[in-house]
């Protein structure tokens, strides 16, 4: 089979992955330049791809003189909060749903797929009402609030596959040794869940740590910004030498994802997550 | 809570037989499940069906503005808003650009990480870092990308001797849009080409073999045994892929907030703008119940055709 038509295949199939490579990669080399980037090499007439004088100075500025870590310290605040809060309130529905049949169950569920449908604007006009009568508006506690509501279907989703690869015998088993319900699920189903509480946490962290939308529009006070409103408030502020802060702040913003992401990918790979994986 | 008041908790040693259940049970169920529907029901499901209804009336922002049924005089308005069809035409070319790129790089992508290939290490990790990125820092890298002066792309073209073809890709006429798209390509392609990989890798071996043996060329077998195969995972994704494009909001809010002249003016922007930058809540809120029609109707007619298709 190998011919002359395979190894040209062969080189056509190099080069298709070089384009992807290239298409891919190179912007993200281009961030990180830039965020390494003294402000005379930024504003110089010819950018270079790679920086002649690397320096951090830039990641100091974003901190210091943006208040991106300000902004940065707000997006913690309403992500870590956000994660503990779905985990809580996730954990004991993703059990029901997992170990009984519930037409409630597929009803959640359905409403998951429907909701992916709407568009933001029906959304937030109501609970930006909503949350201004009950004054909560212009606060973290009112973004923490909405974060969980729109985290919670696919935290749902995922902790109930967690739960399916529970083995029911186990449960069983202990009921059978005396012990309570609420035994069974702090002694047996919880410790056994830890992984699944984990990858919802994270889940739930990230995706109000990337949010953009309701934050922009439910929080209207400058110091209560989370960092992707704060980095695209920098964003209007022109000016070429600004580039580098910017370039630096949005590769801190990325941190948590990627981390995210690793975590997720040896998780997948050893298996454990299958069964969140296949529903 | 009716379920609580009616259901005294007296059957602990019931049966939780696979048929029937017993009370304890059932009261238990509604109990796990209630502090995650309370909140679905209060701030998911309740917001939408009151933003569906704002779509009929002329709610306009402020405290304590009376709000007034309307019926259908929003759409009357909306059929006569030139700037409204600009926006939506503009979505519907951007959603459908978007789909359809991120599609077929996101199939050659996945049929090359399908393969025996070096570097296909680097390839699978590199396709997955811009999903891992905020919308926002997407925005934002590919701004420095295409920045005028100081840009990754002006530069590059400057390097091969191509100067003529430098310009203000997001300032330009002529060019954002097209810009824009090749963002939303570049950002939603990760996503795509995971779930085509997995797709593929569930494709059986053996009927490549037996397809190989019998003399078949490598389109030949892409087009009659990889194509089926893969044809329910296609569906799906492309599906979601065009409901996420179309509603979405960060990237180009950031790339370009609109403009130049409105060229890139998404219908969320646009619904945006029209909610909290002139306080039109109702009349914003009909363009949203308009997008979600067009969706549906959309999405109707593809999986329509796709089910005829595989019967």
């Amino acid at each position: 089979m190998i011919g002359k038509s395979s190894r040209t295949g062969r080189t056509l199939q190099y080069l298709a992955l070089a384009g992807y490579l290239i298409f891919l990669g190179f912007p993200l080399v281009w961030l990180v330049s830039t965020a390494f980037k003294p402000p005379r090499e930024l504003v110089q007439l010819h950018p270079t791809l790679i920086p002649s004088n690397p320096t951090v100075q830039n990641f100091v500025q974003a901190f210091t003189e943006q208040e991106l870590g300000r902004a940065a310290l707000n997006s913690l605040q309403v992500s870590l909060a956000s994660a503990v809060l779905t985990v809580l309130v996730a954990l004991p529905a993703s059990y029901a749903l997992a170990r009984f049949r519930s037409k409630l169950g597929t009803a959640a569920l359905g409403w998951v797929l429907l909701s992916q449908l709407f568009p933001f604007v029906l959304l937030i006009i109501p609970i930006f009402l909503v949350l201004r009568q009950v004054g909560l508006a212009n606060t973290h506690a009112g973004l923490v609030l909405i974060y969980v509501v729109w985290a919670l279907p696919f935290a749902l989703w995922m902790l109930q596959g967690f739960v399916r690869n529970i083995p029911r015998e186990l449960e069983e088993a202990a009921s059978v040794d005396g012990a309570s319900r609420v035994q069974v699920l702090r002694r047996v189903v919880f410790p056994l869940l830890a992984p699944g509480v984990v990858a919802t946490a994270l889940f739930s962290f990230i995706s109000a740590w990337n949010e953009f939308f309701f934050a922009l529009v439910l929080i209207k006070t400058p110091e209560l910004a989370t960092l992707p409103v704060a980095l695209a408030r920098f964003v209007g502020i022109e000016g070429t030498a600004r580039l580098g802060p910017l370039a630096a702040g949005s590769l801190l913003a990325t941190l948590p994802s990627l981390i995210f992401f690793a975590f997720m990918q040896r998780r997948l790979s050893s298996g454990s997550l299958a069964g969140a994986v296949k529903g | 809570m009716t379920t609580l008041a009616e259901r005294p908790d007296v059957d602990r040693a019931g049966k939780p037989g696979r048929g029937g259940r017993s009370r304890s049970d059932r009261t238990m169920i509604y109990l796990l499940l209630l502090p995650s529907l309370l909140p679905i029901l209060v701030l998911s499901v309740f917001p939408l069906l009151r933003g569906m209804y704002l779509g009929f009336t002329d709610a306009r922002a402020g405290r304590n503005v009376e709000v007034t049924f309307t019926g259908l005089e929003n759409y009357r308005e909306l059929l006569g808003d030139e700037l409204f069809w600009n926006s939506f035409k503009i979505g519907l070319l951007w959603a459908f650009g978007v789909t359809v790129l991120q599609f077929v790089l996101a199939l050659g992508l996945a049929l090359l990480l399908n393969q025996q290939l070096r570097f296909r290490g680097v390839a699978r990790v590199l396709a997955v870092v811009p999903w891992a990125m905020p919308p926002v820092v997407v925005g934002i890298l590919w701004k420095l990308v295409y920045h005028p002066d100081a840009g990754l792309l002006n530069e590059f073209f400057h390097r091969v001797g191509a100067d003529g073809l430098r310009t203000n890709w997001l300032g330009d006429f002529g060019t954002a849009l097209p810009a824009v798209i090749i963002v939303g390509v570049w950002a939603g392609m990760p996503q795509t080409t995971v779930v085509l990989l997995a797709g593929l890798q569930g494709v059986a071996r053996e009927l490549h073999e037996a397809a190989a043996v019998d003399g078949a060329s490598a389109w030949h077998r892409f087009r009659h045994v990889t194509l089926p195969a893969l044809t329910p995972v296609i569906v799906a994704i492309t599906s979601l892929d065009f409901i996420w494009n179309f509603n979405s909001f960060g990237l180009v809010y950031v790339l370009t907030a609109g403009g130049p002249g409105g060229k890139t003016m998404l219908p969320m922007l646009f619904a945006y703008e029209e909610a909290f930058r002139y306080g039109n809540y109702g009349y914003a809120a009909a363009l949203g119940n308009v997008m979600v029609v067009i969706i549906v109707a959309l999405l109707a007619v593809y999986l329509r055709r796709r089910l005829r298709e595989a019967n």
